[in-house]
């Protein structure tokens, strides 16, 4: 996020939602968003599913599944059609405006409309709102980046917020709610093919040079492979081996048979985890982890503040998940000795500028948001103040990119996934609390197709892709369109992702979740 | 002197107003209430339905001071202070205010205070022993209610409901789920769910606000029914494993288990916010499905074995593969769930150990 939480509640006048359900996905933060819906703010939602924030919302543009960039184009279409741009902001702070004006030119409110599904009028009134209103927010999640164009609907994204100059002040900004609890820190720890720790590229000599004198070893300077690609070399047998942490792609990752078979074809797999999962299943070894409560570090947070994880009990399986890395990779050859969790963060920080100025002695009595640089550095709430990361901000307009597969004849009807409030990922079914309350998949339906299909809250359905068929019961409601299946992917006995799509955004390699085609037959 | 709203080196500077507290003369600002000035020299007024997170409601009046001049017993939490206000806070016509009132709430309350998970820290109890107040003359009918554990989260015994309403506040001004208000009149008067029915049968999304405000034993986390009392726990602040909000909260532990999950006000992101898998979702630690020990694969099956077993045959496997097929024979999946810490070491593993920048997490996928 470009700017931090609080001020949904402390600064924002309008909050413009899309592609996320906040209220059960980041729940705390959807509260914020209620709260100052409620206080004045305005507040749109686009979503093609009647998310709770829809109540509370001024306008609902519930837009077809995939059709992001031409909402985004139309808006901006009509902002720039009517001079509601922020023309100081363009001419100071962003390039290739020009190229921007040509693309979104051609998305006329009709022909948005008609790609859409949203009313002509709610284009204006939400173009002009957001154009008009000083201190504006942009929300976002995986409803835009799981698509394969999600490289592109966010960019979209961040050229709207430019041709208005919501960007570096407080209660504006570009606001990507990260998923996991850590997942911005797994980021920013480099655990990424491309970058060391701070986003400090590995093809870059300097930076190698840097990396190689603190750790004594010559480094390569070969970008690595993402996650699909992995398990696509698995397959092929180039990647031999594996060792995975606390990660269950069986379940999470998109069409799943293909990532079983590539667990299969690896000649040795190491799973460090706290159950045996889906995942684990096909290791070799596996190391039993430690959870949160047993071990102490840091979890940086999707408004990039760093806090503490404290020890609260002694680790089950007998020691913390740092001292089981340390010991491994010392025992393959390569000494690794912390005393604590500190002193790994200390050796991080001492190689990642950005995080210079964090340590775990001002963690005891603040958080800190990076960049944080040096040690009387206050840490940096909001981000592009004055001023981008590369100079100037850089329009990159998009043309209307349709999801990768649609539904056709034999597969008509339109799969979407996503998160339920109740359970995160595939750790949740483990609390007896809560599977004992939200044991099952029930995916949502609407009621003109339940009505085809002759089924019923409660009914049991084969849902089938071209990559796998799942069993499922069924919730029949107007939430999601006619044509469209949702469902969840937190349960084994409803493996959703053997259905999902293979097409992956060509930049970062994120699967179609959210848009694939699929038939369903009742049982 | 500045006026309020003027500002100064921009800063805001805020109109500071002269009163009288129990005899003291202090500056407090223009527009705070009775009850914050108060607490702002560091005297305790007693409170049921003030919450300095909710909006005011002055209805339990046990805030209740004496204002020089006023006649009636204003509720110190919605009355604002004014230049040259005199205000006695423990006079005796308050404590007898107070004792009534007290006396009113004890006589419809269990008073099983000895089997009370809320012992130690519930207000009622708190303020009674203060005031001596241990039994009521106001003798009448008790209620009966049936005790709400229809849920696995939190149990309801309305018996015990002072009706501060801070539970329905909370829902609706927090969480905003608006799913808990007031039905009924007079004796019949209850804080409970649209149709009063259990919290399994309503809209609750069970994020637990309710609980962490109400200052009695009527709202209590079903985890620590029996575990301990309340003075007993550790409270350990730590950061949510769930979600990327970043939620902090204190893990309550006792005899090196956790029993429960309590909020804590200091928490930067989310004050005493949750929602239903932080508060509640942490008992997946203690699933007998946790792995204790290494499991190596033999005949495809899992046979437990040492650290050291487990770590030979990684070092020999993974140090052959590397020597027949290069380091870029090997790949490493962090996790966006771990520590900074762990995801840092993880990533040095693939590039300084095994040689190749295969190394990615969750995010992406």
């Amino acid at each position: 996020m470009t700017n931090p939480i609080n001020e949904i509640t402390e600064h924002a006048q309008m909050m413009l939602l899309i592609g996320t359900n906040a209220t059960e996905a980041h729940p705390v933060i959807g509260y914020k968003m209620r709260q100052a819906a409620r206080r004045g703010a305005k507040l749109v939602v686009c979503d093609p599913r009647h998310i709770d924030l829809v109540d509370e919302a001024d306008y609902w543009l519930r837009l077809k599944p995939g059709t992001d960039i031409p909402l985004l184009n139309g808006l901006m279409h009509i902002i720039i059609k009517e001079g509601l741009e922020d023309k100081a902001f363009i001419e100071e702070r962003t390039e290739n405006y020009e190229e921007l004006k040509e693309v979104v030119a051609s998305y006329t409110p009709e022909y948005v409309a008609e790609l859409t599904g949203v009313p002509v009028e709610d284009l204006y009134a939400v173009a002009r709102l957001y154009a008009t209103t000083d201190r504006a927010m942009i929300f976002y999640t995986l409803g835009i980046t799981e698509h394969i164009c999600g490289t592109r609907n966010v960019m979209s994204i961040a050229n709207l917020a430019m041709l208005t100059g919501h960007l570096g002040r407080p209660g504006t900004g570009v606001c990507p709610m990260r998923g996991q609890n850590n997942v911005q820190g797994a980021c920013d720890m480099g655990a990424l093919p491309n970058v060391y720790p701070g986003y400090q590229p590995v093809n870059v000599d300097a930076n190698r040079e840097k990396f190689e004198k603190a750790w004594g070893v010559s480094l390569p300077a070969k970008i690595g492979l993402k996650i699909p690609e992995m398990f696509e070399a698995a397959h092929k047998g180039t990647v031999k081996a594996m060792y995975i942490l606390g990660e269950n792609p069986v379940l999470t990752d998109p069409n799943a048979n293909h990532i079983k078979e590539a667990l299969d074809n690896l000649e040795f797999l190491v799973v460090q985890e706290l159950f045996l999962t889906e995942t684990a299943q096909f290791a070799d070894v596996i190391l039993p982890a430690a959870s949160f409560a047993e071990c102490d570090g840091t979890f940086t947070n999707t408004e990039r503040r760093v806090q503490r994880v404290r020890k609260a009990i002694e680790p089950i399986p007998g020691q913390a998940n740092w001292q089981t890395i340390c010991q491994m990779v010392t025992r393959i050859g390569y000494p690794m000795a912390y005393d604590h969790p500190h002193d790994i963060w200390k050796e991080m920080a001492s190689l990642t500028p950005s995080m210079a100025g964090i340590n775990y002695d001002r963690l005891e009595k603040e958080s800190l948001q990076w960049p944080c640089p040096t040690l009387d550095h206050p840490g940096t709430p909001y981000l592009h103040a004055g001023k981008f990361t590369r100079g100037l901000g850089l329009f990159q307009p998009s043309e209307h990119i349709p999801p990768g597969e649609v539904p056709d004849q034999e597969y008509p009807y339109l799969l979407s996934t996503g998160r339920i409030l109740f359970h995160y990922n595939v750790t949740t079914p483990y609390s007896g609390g809560i599977s004992s309350v939200w044991d099952k998949e029930m995916a949502e339906v609407n009621p003109v197709d339940a009505e085809k299909l002759g089924i019923q809250t409660g009914s049991l359905v084969k849902v089938t892709s071209r990559r796998g068929q799942v069993t499922t019961a069924v919730r029949v409601t107007d939430r999601v369109l006619p044509g469209v299946i949702w469902m969840s992917f937190h349960y084994a006995s409803t493996p959703t992702n053997e259905l999902t799509s293979a097409v992956l955004d060509p930049v970062t390699g994120t699967g179609e979740y959210k848009v694939c085609a699929v038939k369903i037959e009742p049982i | 002197m500045f006026i309020s709203g003027q500002k100064r080196k921009g800063v805001k500077v805020l109109k500071m107003v002269s009163i009288v507290i129990n005899g003291k003369e202090v500056e407090v600002p223009a527009g705070s209430t009775v009850l914050q000035a108060a607490e702002m020299v560091g005297i305790d007024i007693p409170r049921f339905c003030y919450d300095p997170d909710l909006s005011p409601l002055g209805a339990c009046r046990m805030c209740v001071v004496e204002v020089k001049g006023n006649r009636l017993l204003p509720a110190a939490c919605v009355t604002p202070v004014f230049e040259g206000m005199e205000v006695n806070t423990e006079s005796e016509a308050v404590i007898e205010a107070r004792k009534t009132i007290l006396e009113l709430l004890v006589a419809n309350h269990p008073l099983d205070c000895m089997t009370c998970e809320k012992m130690g820290d519930c207000k009622l109890a708190e303020y009674c022993y203060r005031y001596g107040v241990k039994e009521s003359s106001f003798a009448g009918e008790k209620h009966q209610y049936a005790i709400d554990d229809s849920n696995p989260f939190i149990v309801r015994d309305l018996n015990k409901c002072i009706l501060c309403g801070a539970c329905v506040r909370a829902c609706e001004e927090m969480t905003g789920q608006d799913n808990l208000s007031f039905l009924y009149r007079g004796f019949d008067r209850k804080a409970t769910t649209a149709g009063d029915v259990d919290y399994i049968e309503s809209d609750c999304v069970f994020c637990g606000q309710c609980v962490a405000v109400c200052p009695t034993g009527a709202l209590t986390e079903k985890s620590m029914v029996g575990q301990g009392r309340r003075w007993e726990y550790g409270r350990i602040r730590t950061t949510c494993p769930f979600c990327g909000t970043g939620c902090n909260f204190d893990l309550a532990v006792k005899d090196g288990k956790i029993r429960g999950v309590l909020s804590n006000p200091e928490a930067t992101v989310n004050g005493r916010m949750l929602c239903v898998k932080g508060r509640f979702g942490w008992d997946f630690i203690y699933n007998e499905k946790r792995l204790t020990t290494p499991l190596i694969k033999k005949d495809g099956q899992f046979v437990p074995a040492s650290w050291d077993e487990a770590f030979d045959l990684i070092a020999e496997r993974l140090n052959a593969i590397k020597a027949q097929y290069g380091p870029d024979a090997f790949a490493a999946l962090s996790s966006a769930r771990c520590t900074n810490e762990e995801n840092y070491l993880v990533q040095k593993f693939a590039r300084a150990a095994m040689g190749t920048n295969n190394v990615d997490h969750c995010a992406r996928t």
